[in-house]
């Protein structure tokens, strides 16, 4: 497979790997097994490893796992993919990458490393609120993770911002932890899955706040609450905590030339091909219709084992 | 052998990466599980203004997140 690993660029000997992954998350990672074990000289670039996963709390529709945290299940996938010998470089992100003479360029803050093929598995990363005081605030009491930071916030009283699945997740682990918990969402009512929507109703440490709009986030040294729109008043609601939990924008800014849908997420078709001859994209990055970890994980799968195929059908032209 | 304290959670996936790469360099650090702690919370974010996590502390070198680069230098490893 790496008859043709080296090639000239600018008169220097240039490594050119069979495959570069970009992430490290249940796409990246099952994507880079299966690279491995199909002896494809592979190297994977990410920012972090585990992604949303490491983020999580806890996960119950992973089959195979009745229940298991995000923590537990990203070690494991780390676990796997130690078995093999797969080049992981972490805290390095894609800045940009093209395609050109048949070879994919990838740059990152620190290198540029050519590929023969590429899968985009870059994820998705939190929405923000994109008010006053977010920036100014950020771990200094607003966080988009409630798994990671939720403990910190004992005994306080916090605001979860949303009103899906991600936002009554946080809350639900918040309860549990904070004094007061209220929901802020933008909608007349919140959305959800209805086993989780329950939970929170039953719980008497929360308010959730409907038809409300967040429109800065106030504090001195730490935060200390926010204001938001509700009709035509606008209030102030005092808190220790926010958790800004609407949504998810894909990590697709480095993929120019490569076609999107109008969120951003990169379109592919069933077998993980991008417009791009080469470049194949896999997991929540994509319009894949259902963001899911064990759905990512499939799609990294059929990514790795089409890189390979086409492979083998394009060896002869380089 | 340097003053090493880790500020984390039970919860946060880099809290558990950052002990276990310690752990795996033969670091000795003090274990602060700032869940359900308010005191260790203020004090770490006396240290750090802020309250993301984890922290390290090596000997007065704050590092927050878990940025391997920079605490492999400052650890000296």
């Amino acid at each position: 497979m790496n008859i043709k690993s080296r090639t000239v660029v600018d008169n220097k000997m240039e490594k050119v790997y069979d495959l570069i992954i970009v992430g490290a998350g249940p796409a990246g990672i099952t994507a880079a097994i299966y690279a491995a074990r199909k002896k494809m000289d592979c190297l994977v670039l990410t920012v972090d490893v585990g992604g949303q996963t490491a983020w999580s709390g806890d996960i119950e529709n992973y089959t195979g796992y009745q229940f298991v945290s995000g923590r537990e299940l990203t070690a494991k996938f780390e676990e796997h993919i130690k078995k093999y010998n797969v080049k992981v470089k972490e805290n390095e992100a894609v800045k940009e990458l093209r395609k050109e003479g048949g070879k994919i360029f990838v740059k990152t803050e620190k290198n540029t490393y050519l590929s023969r093929s590429l899968i985009i598995a870059s994820g998705k990363k939190s929405k923000e609120l994109s008010v006053p005081g977010e920036k100014e605030y950020k771990n200094k009491g607003l966080t988009y993770c409630a798994t990671c930071d939720g403990p910190l916030f004992e005994g306080k009283e916090v605001v979860v911002v949303g009103g899906g699945n991600s936002a009554l997740d946080a809350a639900l682990q918040l309860i549990r932890i904070a004094k007061k918990v209220y929901v802020m969402n933008i909608s007349d009512k919140l959305a959800g899955d209805a086993v989780m929507r329950d939970k929170l109703e039953s719980a008497d440490n929360v308010t959730v706040i409907n038809n409300a709009e967040v429109i800065e986030i106030l504090g001195r040294k730490m935060v200390e609450g926010l204001r938001y729109r509700i009709g035509d008043e606008e209030k102030e609601l005092p808190a220790g905590g926010v958790f800004v939990e609407i949504g998810l924008v894909p990590n697709s800014e480095f993929t120019r030339g490569i076609d999107k849908n109008k969120q951003g997420e990169i379109l592919v078709n069933s077998i993980t091909e991008t417009n791009v001859p080469g470049i194949f994209a896999a997991g929540d990055v994509t319009d894949v219709i259902e963001k899911q970890i064990i759905i990512a994980a499939g799609e990294g799968a059929k990514a790795a084992l089409k890189a390979f195929r086409y492979l083998l059908e394009t060896e002869e032209d380089i | 052998m340097k003053n090493v304290k880790v500020y984390g959670t039970s919860t946060c996936a880099f809290c558990v990466k950052l002990k276990q790469f310690l752990k795996d360099n033969n670091v000795e650090f003090e274990d602060i599980d700032v869940s359900q702690n308010q005191e260790r919370v203020r004090e770490m974010v006396e240290k750090t203004g802020q309250m993301g996590v984890p922290v390290i502390d090596v000997e007065g070198e704050i590092i927050v997140g878990f940025d391997r680069a920079r605490i492999m230098k400052a650890l000296e490893l």
